[in-house]
């Protein structure tokens, strides 16, 4: 269908416009800014101080717990999209199927919540 | 109105073709032109809004009442250098501004200002734009990441947590709407609430979450927790300078407000629609732009009067109140449509709708009250365990 | 360009290179950060957010004051007095000049004493509001610390009138102060009583009604009064954990004696909001004083016939008065020449300050601001 593609063209050009438009200000900015750079100046910022043992280090577990529940329920909503758009033809059928899914869902929430996953650390 | 998209004559008799590319064209410019626009007025906005709470005048003297302000700013950040730490990751470094920025240049294609006055009316546009929505956080993960600082760090960990988390009940509002609507599609969205058939007065309490999970993933006041300036500085942004972090900061905060507050407009505001808009359909832009400055304002009224949240209410308060919130209003509102006939499902729903907002307005903080007595309850009693000996 | 270390290399325990072990963060919070009030600086030992272990680094703005004033006259002192806790700067002065009295053995007219006091406890006023206004800012919340300071520059306005000064006042002068107030300044302080007494409710109506800010502080940083006094704590601080301790009672100095409306003001339960409580009350108290003190004003001098360099007899006194942070006071010996042998400061923020990584382990980066926030530190008192 050429309809899809002219649409996608659009998406794609707008894509394009803006990553153009964070290069375009960066050149211009590149251009007219000043550059003096100092040692003390190119190091990190950590309120003046020299930092002690760098950032990139391993940490807790918990933040990926986080990562791993968004995945469930991010793919769970993705599936109640297209439900949602037919789910007036779909009538009681699809009211119970997605009844089961979020509930199997829901429990696995549940569960997380029981096992301290959702506290932060 | 013609099915968008489709290659159409154009006004004047002008080749479909060339229509296409034209039509192309002046989106891409007004798009530009807007973003940045509504980055310099709404910064003024917010400055003079936030002066006028705060019992102090504002940015005053450049340009007449200080218009200017936010022009002469931005002329500076261009103008500014742009420290980079020589211990960052270069390359992720540089393109994390851009990996946020994109997305959100990229979602203003489908929001429609009126009938026609659209960059492109995709049949999947919520969708689109939810997705699009995603990908905003992976730049500040990013940026917090390649920052290689401590500050920067927590904060991308902070934003990882708190926009992935706030993603879900954004999204699950987002169906409610579109179990009533059918469709994913803008325009249709819009044209389904002729008149005062609002989706705002039929389903308030998906408006409502829906509001809150925008103001956490736009990273604003009470959710501002990644760029937290009390705590970490500047969050992710700590290490960002001249126009890197303008466009970081100004232009795609602002940028994302006004995309969250025009997707508000459509779904619960009825877009374009409005007195008149029949007769001269123009209006409609003007309709739909004064309805989405309403919500920016609202936005900002709520940061000049709001303290922030620490990280772990919010994600409890996420988790624990919004989800299965939205959860409960999603599954009764597609029972009862699907229980009742046309007029008598809407009535119902909407009902159903405004005793959860009740519910929500007056049992949370009815709730946290007692929670809060309990714990000063148990720190009682603990502190006279403890001085019980030389008491 | 010279090669910069991008870090200071911290050493990995033994054995472990090799093992999936998580690893601690090791965070500089401060001197130049936007909520350590000052220079400050934390070392955070965190694990994920939480946090393991603070060490509080102070020393940043330390100036000598106490061997300064060893050099200066008893007079010529005051002015440095201004910049130990440079938010309530009346009441450093006020502890100083009281010292230097009981030293000296010198008598204060009766209308200085009362001009003493309105002056103080405007200065402990201004003092609660920079804390309220920062306290709020540091827990995000843009508006109050602009109310506050609007507030502020009334009661700065008015030090300009009766000293010429809003910052360093150099007001009171051993044996009484420098001038009378001028002319038409009561009717403008009575004015400004009554208009702050209602700013005082639309505070507490903006900031105890929001359930983010309660979520913030309820139960935040708490610590019992055992703790508190075994800390050499004072002030609002320990009152906010339930004792009614106060040295304008406890150990009545000037005219607090006669002043009915002053009764200490106490919360129970030690947290952060306790102390918020506490300093709120504290403002109203300052109302109820300051128009005590205007409805009984005495004339007559304000300032005892003393030169302006003099010499005391040999002596040791300590003066501890109420300041706005807890117990400030000043331990000076004089040999008998024209300027202390020694002046030692007892600050109030340095008590406090001690008390903070106790309150600090196990809590969040988020808590560590809010609970150093409410613990009211002013570094140019830690540091002298």
């Amino acid at each position: 269908m050429p309809d899809y593609n002219l649409s996608y063209f659009y998406v794609f050009v707008f894509f394009a416009v803006g990553a153009f438009v964070v290069g375009a200000l960066m050149t211009v900015s590149r251009i007219i800014a000043p550059r003096r750079p100092t040692p003390e100046k190119l190091r990190p910022y950590e309120s003046g101080e020299e930092p002690i043992g760098q950032a990139w280090g391993r940490y807790p577990i918990h933040f990926y717990v986080f990562a791993l529940l968004f995945v469930v329920f991010d793919v769970e909503v993705i599936f109640l999209f297209p439900w949602a758009v037919i789910f007036a033809s779909l009538g009681w059928y699809g009211i119970v199927e997605m009844g089961v899914f979020i509930a199997i869902l829901v429990v696995g929430l549940v569960y997380a919540w029981k096992k301290d996953a959702l506290s932060w650390y | 109105m013609s099915p968008p998209g489709v290659l159409v004559p154009g006004p004047f008799g002008i080749d479909p073709l060339v229509w296409v590319v034209l039509r192309l064209l002046i989106a891409v410019l007004l798009v530009v032109g807007l973003i940045f626009n509504g980055a310099l007025l709404q910064i003024l906005m917010e400055r003079k809004l936030q002066a006028w709470a705060q019992d102090r005048v504002g940015p005053y003297h450049v340009g007449p009442w200080g218009l200017l302000q936010t022009f002469a700013d931005a002329l500076k950040l261009i103008g500014k250098e742009d420290v980079r730490s020589r211990f960052t990751d270069a390359a992720f470094f540089l393109t994390a501004p851009a990996i946020t920025f994109t997305p959100m240049v990229a979602a203003w294609v489908v929001i429609p200002f009126a009938p026609g006055v659209q960059g492109i009316d995709i049949n999947i546009g919520l969708l689109y734009l939810s997705s699009l929505g995603a990908m905003g956080v992976l730049g500040i993960v990013i940026a917090g990441w390649a920052s290689n600082n401590k500050y920067s760090l927590i904060g991308g960990l902070r934003s990882a947590g708190q926009l992935i988390s706030y993603e879900v009940p954004q999204i699950l509002s987002l169906v409610t709407v579109v179990l009533l609507a059918g469709s994913l599609q803008l325009t249709k969205i819009a044209t389904a609430q002729p008149g005062l058939q609002l989706n705002l007065f039929i389903l308030p309490a998906a408006f409502l979450t829906y509001f809150i999970a925008a103001l956490a993933e736009t990273n604003r006041t009470p959710f501002d927790l990644p760029e937290a300036e009390s705590e970490l500085v500047a969050g992710y942004l700590t290490e960002y300078s001249g126009m890197r972090w303008g466009t970081f900061l100004a232009l795609t905060e602002y940028g994302n407000v006004t995309i969250v507050s025009s997707i508000m407009t459509t779904l619960w505001l009825g877009g374009w629609n409005g007195p008149l808009v029949d007769q001269a359909p123009i209006l409609g832009v003007l309709w739909f732009t004064l309805k989405v400055y309403v919500i920016i304002v609202a936005f900002m009224w709520i940061r000049l009067t709001l303290p922030r949240f620490r990280i772990d209410q919010l994600m409890n308060f996420c988790w624990k109140v919004l989800i299965p919130l939205t959860l409960t209003n999603l599954f009764v509102t597609a029972t009862l449509k699907v229980a009742l006939p046309a007029p008598w499902d809407l009535i119902a729903i909407g009902i159903l709708n405004w005793g959860l907002v009740a519910a929500f307005i007056v049992l949370i903080p009815r709730l946290q009250r007692r929670r809060l007595e309990r714990l000063r309850e148990r720190l009682r009693t603990e502190r006279e365990r403890t001085l019980a000996p030389t008491a | 360009m010279t090669e910069v270390q991008p870090y200071v290399e911290i050493q990995t325990p033994q054995g472990v290179e090799d093992e999936l072990v998580t690893e601690e963060l090791i965070l500089n919070l401060g001197p130049q950060h936007p909520s350590t009030h000052g220079v400050l600086r934390l070392v955070l030992r965190l694990h994920g957010e939480r946090i393991v272990e603070c060490l509080p680094v102070m020393g940043y703005l330390h100036r000598g004051l106490e061997k300064i004033y060893e050099n200066r006259t008893y007079e010529g002192g005051i002015r440095y007095a201004d910049q130990a806790d440079y938010v309530a700067v009346m009441l450093n002065e006020w502890a100083y000049a009281l010292a230097t009295e009981a030293c000296a053995e010198i008598e204060v007219p009766r209308r200085a004493e009362f001009l003493r006091t309105i002056v103080g406890e405007l200065s402990r006023a201004s003092a609660h509001l920079v804390w309220l206004g920062t306290y709020l800012l540091d827990l995000g919340a843009t508006t109050p610390i602009l109310w506050c300071f609007r507030d502020r520059e009334q009661i700065l306005d008015m030090f300009e009138e009766i000293c010429g000064s809003r910052f360093n006042h150099n007001y009171y002068r051993p044996g009484g102060l420098l001038y009378d107030f001028p002319p038409g300044l009561l009717s403008k302080l009575e004015r400004f009583i009554d208009r702050w007494e209602k700013n005082i409710d639309e505070y507490r109506e903006l900031i105890e009604g929001n359930e983010i800010f309660l979520e913030r502080t309820v139960g935040i940083g708490v610590f019992d009064s055992k703790t508190a006094i075994a800390y050499g704590i004072g002030g609002p601080m320990l009152r906010a954990t339930g004792v009614p301790h106060d040295l304008r009672v406890d150990r009545p100095y000037s005219i607090y004696p006669e002043l009915k409306s002053m009764k200490p003001v106490t919360a129970q339960d030690g947290d952060a909001f306790s102390r918020y409580q506490v300093r709120l009350g504290e403002m109203k108290l300052v109302v109820a004083l300051v128009r005590e003190c205007l409805d009984k004003l005495p004339g007559g001098p304000v300032r005892a016939r003393v030169g302006h360099v003099f010499k005391a007899k040999p002596n040791e006194v300590y003066f501890p008065i109420e300041g706005a942070k807890g117990e400030i006071g000043y331990y000076m010996i004089s040999k008998g020449g024209p300027n202390p042998f020694r002046a030692k400061m007892r600050g109030a923020s340095f008590c406090n300050l001690q008390l903070l990584p106790t309150l600090l382990r196990g809590r969040l980066v988020a808590d560590a601001i809010a609970i150093l926030g409410s613990i009211d530190i002013v570094l140019g008192e830690v540091d002298r």
